[in-house]
């Protein structure tokens, strides 16, 4: 039953991923694009739910689907762009190109899956019976702190200069008048 | 629901990534493109973690968020500083390296 129900969910999460991200990609308006992307990423997290990456699925609303869209929608509405200044370069020969790049390598990435035999492996299987009772009753999110403060400690500093460094680069390079 | 179905929708949103970085021009829409692209492998570490039983790829997914952060920073950084510049965010019209 909880299978049904989670395959269920899996369609929906991806019918939202797959829409809103074709649509956040072809809108000519830029803010129309920023509000389709973070449906997308708000798609994305429900997908984490169901693989059990509960700690994961709250910092992709936290950070993609909050942050980062808020900063895009500053910048958009910051440049305050009008649609005639895109129509001189972007062509039908453009998206035609990339139309047919992207189904190529999604054929290719399909075909290779299929061969990988990944279809045949089911999703969730570490989670069931007596030693996924167990991981479940843990809890993942606790789970989760445990190799990020012993095993990777150190890139997780590093992460923290980082963006300190983007932080301080990203003032510097908006403040300075470029010539 | 396989880990096929997962990869395959990750796919299927690295491919909308990739089709907006090459049929748009505006940096803006591009940027958010290679955001979806970073989503989608994000995605793909998510499924083969739970596949494994093993928490090591939802660590990278987290520390591939942090960056994503910091390079949409500085990324919108430089397309203000590109618009103060130019006033446009046309990819095409920035060719200044090229002469």
């Amino acid at each position: 039953m909880e299978k049904q129900v989670s395959t269920v969910f899996f369609w929906i999460f991806a019918a939202l991923i797959a829409g809103s991200g074709l649509i956040a990609i072809t809108r000519r308006n830029a803010v129309a694009t920023a509000m389709w992307a973070s449906l997308c990423f708000v798609g994305i997290a429900g997908e984490f739910i169901l693989m059990h990456a509960y700690f994961l699925a709250v910092v992709e609303v936290l950070v993609y689907a909050g942050a980062i869209m808020v900063l895009f929608l500053f910048v958009i509405m910051l440049i305050n762009l009008r649609e005639e200044d895109l129509k001189a370069t972007e062509g039908a020969q453009l998206h035609i190109a990339g139309a047919l790049f992207s189904l190529g390598f999604l054929g290719a990435l399909v075909w290779t899956v299929r061969r990988a035999g990944l279809f045949d492996i089911p999703l969730n299987a570490k989670y069931v019976g007596a030693e996924g009772t167990a991981a479940a009753a843990a809890g993942e999110t606790a789970q989760l702190a445990v190799p990020l403060f012993s095993d990777y400690v150190l890139p997780f500093e590093i992460v923290s200069f980082l963006l300190l460094s983007a932080i301080v680069g990203s003032v510097l390079i908006t403040k300075r008048r470029l010539s | 629901m396989t880990v096929g179905h997962m990869v395959t929708l990750a796919g299927v949103l690295f491919t909308l990534g990739i089709m907006g970085v090459i049929s748009r021009r505006n940096i803006l829409v591009v940027l958010l493109s290679v955001e979806l692209m970073l989503n989608a492998a994000a995605l793909t570490f998510v499924a083969f973690s739970n596949w494994h039983g093993n928490l090591d790829g939802q660590v990278m997914v987290f520390f591939a968020i942090a960056v994503a952060a910091a390079e949409v920073a500085v990324g919108l950084a430089v397309v203000i500083a590109l618009f103060r510049l130019r006033v446009t965010v046309d990819a095409d019209q920035v060719s200044m390296l090229k002469q």
